[in-house]
């Protein structure tokens, strides 16, 4: 277990996410019901971090509050040394744009809209340029595999390929953290490996702080930190010890071509 | 972020639904439509109002035997004997501000030339009756005044009276019978069209008035007398002196009525303008409640709209839109909505007053004026209805917005 305290109001020099005793309370008139309960916690520039925790312990409220969707009800949290949790709508949705990216379990791209399009989206609101935009775009697009797809629309992509569209938009404005719950909740095993694939290697490569909920205990198994919940409350916050890589996974992996030969073989006896 | 950027956003997402876009303008477009057309229609009235008036004559003032008054004996100008050559000599004389003025004694009589026959009113007067009233002949002369104090059986056509005697020929020099007497055709008047009151001014004989008075009315008073003023303030100016002098010598005594009506031509002008005013304003507003109808139908749209991309909304919090982006997004697919709307509303308006001129032979007249209100009202009915829905999305939380089914 790894104790994180830190005493100073200032985050270190390392040091990209600081909670400090967060709750967050619902109140349902009736009943209040606790999600998170005093959480603190620091996560460091470069970490890749996997939330675990069983159905309501309180993951997706804490992804919420990381990533400005959310204000904690009690608790301060300092998000790249400045203190977030009393900001205004405007100065939030701003952070989300240039600090934070966002992976949803649902994708969440924009139906009928070109997969350059829904890339571009994070760029329209930092007032970029129309072609520096376009360009960043398809930069994006390439880095998660995707350059040829930039004209499909979500309708004609695959799950995997969707997923990917979504993270490229999470990248384009060059953000300091991906934030993505549940990236692969609705994917099937292969395609969650290709996704772990892409976030290892921006999380390597460009030093992406990249914080990821998961119920899979193998997906976890591709963070460098697991943190797991209970009943709002941190319970146990350890380095993962036999980290899988995901580009040797997948080499082990058959390919969809040969996963569809089997599947014909099969069909054939 | 930009504005082309929103107004790009919005004409996509228009053109998402084109069916449910195209019906929602509609009723922008047909609200529109209607002030257009009503607002035209009610203007080419006040233009025909305006020239009914023009055609009064100049500065003219008007006074008429009888009281003017609802409810007096107003209609039984033929029987009050109060007016007289001699108040109108009278007038001529101690009004300075009066320049000219013509009696006149009206008459219906038939007349006939050759084998066609035509009713119409013979109004006797004088020759400047023609001058005061601004009507020249196209064609022949008026008699003289030396006719007019023999009595002579000449006569001066108005257009629609000559046109049906005289279908092939022209009259000058014809001799035809009004009632019993042969008359002489000396002129043909221009045409003048239509009255204040809407009755034909051409449909109609005009004679020297004291032929008029002894051959045909048999009568020794006068009807009316045409007045003209030295200028239009005049002619305002004109009415309390003339009714001081007429009411002394008709020796009526104070708290009694007038036997005796005057007029002015701006008096008449205005009373006019204030009802085709009214008309216009009153047509103006029902069509624009047409209009307010379509605003409802943008709202209505506008939040069904809403309620559809609530998850889209909260996928542009996510990534960075504010609040205010939200709210501009929405409000400006509102107001292109309704602008679009009101261009082909103006379209369709312009088409609507364009096909009424031609079949009923009523004059439209198209003011700019009332396509920029259209415009902007339109637009404003985007604002408007558009507000509260816009709202409404910027209001939504991110995290719920992302969880809509
Ligand atoms: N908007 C809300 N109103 C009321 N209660 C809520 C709301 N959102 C979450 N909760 C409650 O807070 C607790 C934590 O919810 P949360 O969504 O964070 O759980 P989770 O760990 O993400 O669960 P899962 O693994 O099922 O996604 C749950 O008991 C949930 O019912
Ligand atoms: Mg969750």
């Amino acid at each position: 277990m790894k104790e994180l305290q830190t005493q100073s109001g200032g985050a270190g020099a390392g040091t990209l996410i600081r909670l400090d005793r967060v709750t967050k309370t619902y109140d349902l008139g009736e009943v209040q019901v606790h999600a998170l309960r005093g959480i603190s916690l620091e996560i460091q520039r470069g970490e890749f971090v996997a939330i675990m925790g069983a159905s309501g312990s309180g993951k997706s409220t804490l992804m919420n509050i990381l990533g400005c969707l959310d204000r904690p009800t009690s608790g301060r949290y300092f998000l790249d040394g400045v203190d977030v949790s009393g900001m205004s709508k405007e100065e939030l949705a701003r952070i989300r744009n240039r600090k934070l990216g966002f992976v949803f379990q649902h994708f969440n791209l924009l139906a009928r809209t070109s997969a350059l399009e829904n890339v571009e989206l994070p760029t329209v609101y930092a007032g970029v340029p129309p072609e520096e935009r376009t360009r960043r775009a398809r930069e994006a697009l390439e880095r998660v595999g995707l350059g040829e797809r930039a004209e499909h629309h979500p309708s004609q992509l695959s799950g995997g390929q969707q997923q990917r569209v979504a993270i490229a938009r999470a990248l384009v404005n060059n953000p300091q953290i991906v934030l993505a719950d549940e990236p692969t909740g609705n994917l099937d095993s292969r395609t969650s490996v290709e996704i772990m694939e892409i976030l290892q290697r921006l999380n390597e490569e460009q030093e992406l702080t990249v914080v990821i909920v998961t119920h899979e205990t193998d997906i976890a198994h591709y963070a460098k930190r697991a943190i797991e919940f209970r009943d709002g409350r941190v319970r146990r916050d350890q380095v993962i010890e036999k980290r899988l890589v995901a580009h040797e996974v997948l080499a082990s992996l058959p390919t969809r071509e040969e996963m569809d030969a089997e599947e014909e073989t099969e069909a054939k006896v | 972020m930009d504005f082309l950027n929103i107004f790009r956003i919005a004409l996509r997402a228009l053109a998402r639904n084109k069916m449910r876009s195209a019906l929602t303008m509609l009723g922008i477009i047909i609200g529109v439509g209607a002030v257009i057309a009503t607002v035209s229609i009610g203007q080419g009235a006040e233009y025909l109002v305006q020239q009914g008036i023009q055609s009064m004559g100049t500065n003219a003032v008007f006074i008429s035997a009888g009281s003017g008054r609802p409810g007096g004996a107003r209609m039984g100008f033929w029987a009050v004997k109060s007016l007289t050559l001699d108040d109108l000599q009278a007038i001529l004389r101690e009004v300075p501000l009066v320049r000219e003025a013509a009696p006149a004694v009206v008459s219906r009589s038939q007349v006939v030339y050759q084998n066609q026959n035509w009713n119409t009113g013979v109004l006797g007067t004088t020759p400047n009756y023609f001058e005061i009233r601004a009507w020249p002949v196209q064609a022949g002369s008026v008699f003289s005044q030396e006719e007019v104090e023999y009595a002579a059986n000449v006569c001066v056509l108005g257009t629609t009276v000559a046109n049906y005697l005289f279908p092939n020929e022209s009259p000058i020099g014809k001799t035809i019978r009004i009632g019993t007497l042969p008359f002489r055709v000396t002129g043909v008047l221009e045409s003048k069209g239509q009255s204040v009151m809407g009755d034909d001014q051409d449909d109609r004989i005009f004679a020297p008035f004291t032929t008029v008075q002894k051959k045909i009315a048999g009568i020794t008073w006068i009807q009316f007398i045409n007045a003209s003023a030295v200028t239009q303030e005049a002619s305002v100016a004109a009415v309390r002196p003339i009714t001081q002098l007429l009411r002394e010598r008709h020796h009526i005594r104070a708290g009694e009525d007038d036997d005796f009506f005057v007029r002015t031509q701006s008096e008449v002008a205005d009373l006019a303008d204030q009802t085709s005013q009214v008309m216009t304003l009153l047509l103006g507003s029902i069509a624009s409640v047409s209009l307010f109808v379509g605003g409802i139908g943008i709202m209505n749209i506008m939040l069904v709209s809403v309620t559809e991309r609530t998850r889209e909304i909260g996928v542009r919090m996510a990534v960075g839109a504010t609040p205010a982006d939200v709210q501009n997004q929405f409000l400006v697919e509102a107001v292109t909505l309704s602008m679009l709307g009101g261009v082909m509303g103006i379209a369709a308006g312009l088409a609507g007053s364009a096909l009424i001129s031609s079949f009923l032979k009523w004059p439209t007249l198209i003011s700019g004026k009332a396509i920029i209100i259209a415009a902007l009202f339109s637009a404003g009915v985007g604002v408007f209805f558009g507000y509260y829905p816009a709202h409404k999305a910027a209001r939504l939380d991110p995290i719920e917005a992302l969880r809509h089914e």
